[in-house]
């Protein structure tokens, strides 16, 4: 039996990645990710979960000793957001490099400056080629299940990549809402113990981290990124099976109204729960529009999203992230080169919203679908509005 | 341990860890160091290496010159690596994941990576406490990068940084204090150390080992093409830094100060400066101020080793 509980997702979270039994975590606070590992730390301290708990004097060093417990053999979690992973950066390259499947969940924050500890994706947008799996949560729900689902994903001899748990920063980190909690047992049934194929053992040394001499870096290279890529089977196979452990649809990519939908948007993170609302106020108006979710983001899951966005007559892609200078944001950057390899090619309406915190309305999303059925009419694309942004 | 010079060559393993083959310069003392460190530790041992001279010469892939598993992550985080190959030894081991039995966690940096861009790592190991031995190779700048100046780069070193120029006459600061930062962490052990004396190097690995905890050594390491001096000048030159009070060898126990060896009288600097080309520069009134300095840190060291007897 299930048992569904009224809990803030952070402290889900952390219930989650503690009942997957790991054996250290190595963290450093920021807002909004705070209260992840301050509940681990309790879960240690209390003598409830055997593992070592590591408070490190910076998230660099956060990642460094992550990397020190995984290469050990240790399955080994953390938790970060904004600052605290730009902070990382140098040292989120050499984990996948070394195939080191440490699980990270990130409490997205918009980044500095100025300084602010409100949600956006900035702080993971300009992370988001380090080579890590990354996936993005809807809410409280999504990052309990998705939790075992990391590990089990990043530990598969398949894949052997470190992953990150996206979810957004007080929207989702600090809501509580009725989550369902998995049994201990489901969990152990679920995910099998860490078992590295490689890694520092004193009854059989090996090296790792190597100089990358030129008749080898770029191979190596090339090999990271072919793993990265085949991953995404893997990662579908066990999104399918915790659909089939929760009963809640876990695809790659979600579609929601896109059966009757002529326009669609296309997000990620807990937005969606505010334009789920804007599509059924619509419907009821007669309006059929839908959302385009894509729950991985990397490795990025080009044939699903392309399937996603199906026929329809036009696209608005949302950013929640400003790409300076860029010919477009992030997401629409990618989202556009997608559609220039796929033989459908809907108009396409880009925008940003909800920068450090901004409010996004219902209304905000409702007008966005309205400009997209005009779009469609039109057949013009319309570049980049910022949306809920003073003049 | 005090007979230990005696004996120390037939207690020396003959087995190489770090084997030869690697690509460090001729004549260099910190691939020396790593050497006798390994003599010293043994085949039970995990290192994390920072990168500079030692990880690039040891590990070009796939010419690895290690004999224990070893891991490289970056410049300045060896002490979390570390950290973490130590936390993650203990929760294995406990939870029967792994086999029980002593495993000594090193890490190793240059003076850069400790000194400099690695010393926030290295506290933060130092305060948690992790039962890790750090070893500091100190060859005075950043060598593998083309000789920048470090904080652990001398007064007056001419570095590719710090030139000896019409106006600033090289270095304009001395040496940081690694030991006495480390011994402000209230770790069970510190210590200095020098290529140019093996036994007495290999003897404080040994006691680092048999110390709960954090503990450091700091071991000076003549580097020829850095110092631009001849390759087979730097066992002198490390016994001269060493005679001269320049490099003073001690140990920190216990809260208590050691000196390792009782030196009658300082030798003059000039006779360590001399072969070296980075020093080539210095004036008269620069060496003796240079003397100044060293002889008046000698004598304080002295007093500290004194009152820890006494105390
Ligand atoms: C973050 C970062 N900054 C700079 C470098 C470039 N770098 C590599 S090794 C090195 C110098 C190392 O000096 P030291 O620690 O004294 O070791 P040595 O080379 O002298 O053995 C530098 C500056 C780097 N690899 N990473
Ligand atoms: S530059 Fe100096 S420290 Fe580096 S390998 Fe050569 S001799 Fe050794
Ligand atoms: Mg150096």
């Amino acid at each position: 039996m299930v048992k569904r509980k009224g809990v803030e997702s952070s402290i889900a979270l952390a219930d989650a990645a503690a009942m997957c039994n790991v054996d250290a975590i190595s963290a450093y606070p920021i807002t909004p990710q705070t209260h992840i590992v301050e509940h681990l730390s309790e879960w240690v301290n209390n003598g409830e979960l055997d593992a070592e708990f590591i408070p490190v004097e910076s998230e660099h060093s956060a990642m460094s000793a992550a990397l020190g417990t995984s290469a050990m053999g240790a399955r080994t979690f953390t938790a970060t957001a904004s600052q605290g992973l730009a902070l990382m950066h140098e040292i989120l390259f050499i984990a996948p490099a070394m195939r080191l499947p440490v699980v990270m969940a990130v409490a997205n924050r918009a980044l500095s400056g100025p300084i602010s500890i409100w949600n956006d994706h900035g702080d993971i947008m300009c992370e988001r080629d380090i080579g890590w799996i990354q996936i993005f949560a809807e809410n409280g729900q999504e990052c309990f299940d998705l939790t075992p689902a990391c590990f089990k994903i990043a530990e598969d001899k398949r894949v052997i990549l470190p992953t990150i748990l996206n979810f957004d920063g007080f929207i989702v980190s600090h809501m509580i809402e009725p989550i369902e909690y998995w049994e201990q047992e489901t969990i152990n049934n679920f995910l099998p113990d860490f078992e590295p194929q490689i890694k520092l053992d004193i009854r059989n040394p090996s090296t790792m981290g190597a100089v990358g001499v030129p008749e080898i870096y770029y191979e190596a290279r090339i090999a990271q990124n072919e793993a990265l890529l085949n991953s995404k089977s893997v990662i579908k196979e066990v999104f399918e099976e915790v659909t089939k452990i929760t009963g809640r649809p876990y695809n790659l990519v979600e579609s929601y109204n896109m059966e009757k939908a002529e326009v669609a948007l296309f997000m990620m993170g807990s937005l969606t729960e505010t334009a789920m609302t804007a599509v059924k106020n619509l419907k009821k108006r007669g309006i059929e529009v839908g959302i385009v979710r894509p729950r991985l983001w990397r490795p990025y899951p080009t044939e699903e999203i392309i399937e996603a966005i199906g026929n329809i007559k036009a696209l608005g892609i949302v950013d929640r992230a400003m790409g300076f200078g860029a010919q477009s944001h992030p997401v629409a950057s990618e989202v556009k080169s997608t559609l220039y390899s796929s033989d459908k090619r809907p108009v396409v309406c880009e925008y940003v919203i909800g920068l450090g915190g901004r409010d996004v309305r219902i209304e905000d999303i409702e007008a966005m679908f309205l400009e997209l059925i005009e779009a469609a009419k039109s057949g013009k694309s319309q570049p980049v509005k910022y949306i809920g942004v003073r003049e | 341990m005090e007979h230990f010079n005696v004996f120390a060559s037939k207690l020396v393993p003959g087995r190489e860890l770090f084997s030869p083959g690697h690509k460090a310069c001729q004549g260099c003392a910190p691939a020396l160091a790593m050497r006798y460190l390994l003599k010293a530790a043994g085949p039970n041992t995990i290192i994390a290496n920072a990168t500079g001279c030692m990880e690039i010469i040891s590990s070009a892939y796939p010419d690895i010159a290690w004999g224990v598993p070893w891991i490289h992550v970056a410049f300045e985080n060896a002490a979390a690596v570390a950290s973490g190959i130590e936390a993650g030894i203990k929760v294995l081991q406990r939870k029967g994941k792994l086999a029980p039995g002593k495993i000594n966690v090193i890490a190793i940096g240059g003076d850069g990576g400790t000194f400099d861009i690695g010393l926030q790592a290295l506290s933060g190991m130092l305060e948690r406490g992790h039962e890790v031995l750090y070893l500091c190779y100190d060859n005075e700048a950043y060598m593998n990068t083309g000789i920048q100046r470090s904080s652990a780069t001398p007064m007056f070193s001419s570095t590719t940084t710090s030139p000896a120029g019409k106006k600033i006459p090289g270095q304009a600061t001395g040496k940081k204090d690694l030991a006495g930062i480390a011994a402000a962490h209230n770790v069970g052990y510190v210590a200095t150390a020098c290529t140019s004396y093996p036994f007495d190097f290999m003897a404080k690995v040994k006691t680092a080992f048999e110390t709960p905890g954090s503990k450091l050594i700091h071991i000076f390491a003549p580097c020829p093409t850095g110092w631009r001096s001849a390759p087979n000048e730097i066992i002198k030159l490390g016994r001269l830094a060493v005679q001269t009070g320049i490099f003073p060898l001690y140990e920190y126990k216990g809260g208590q100060y050691h000196m390792s060896m009782e030196l009658p009288f300082l030798k003059p600097i000039k006779s360590y400066m001399k072969s070296q080309g980075r020093y080539r520069h210095l004036s008269e009134e620069q060496i003796a101020m240079v003397q100044e300095n060293v002889t008046a840190r000698y004598e304080w060291l002295q007093k500290l080793a004194a009152a820890s007897q006494e105390g």
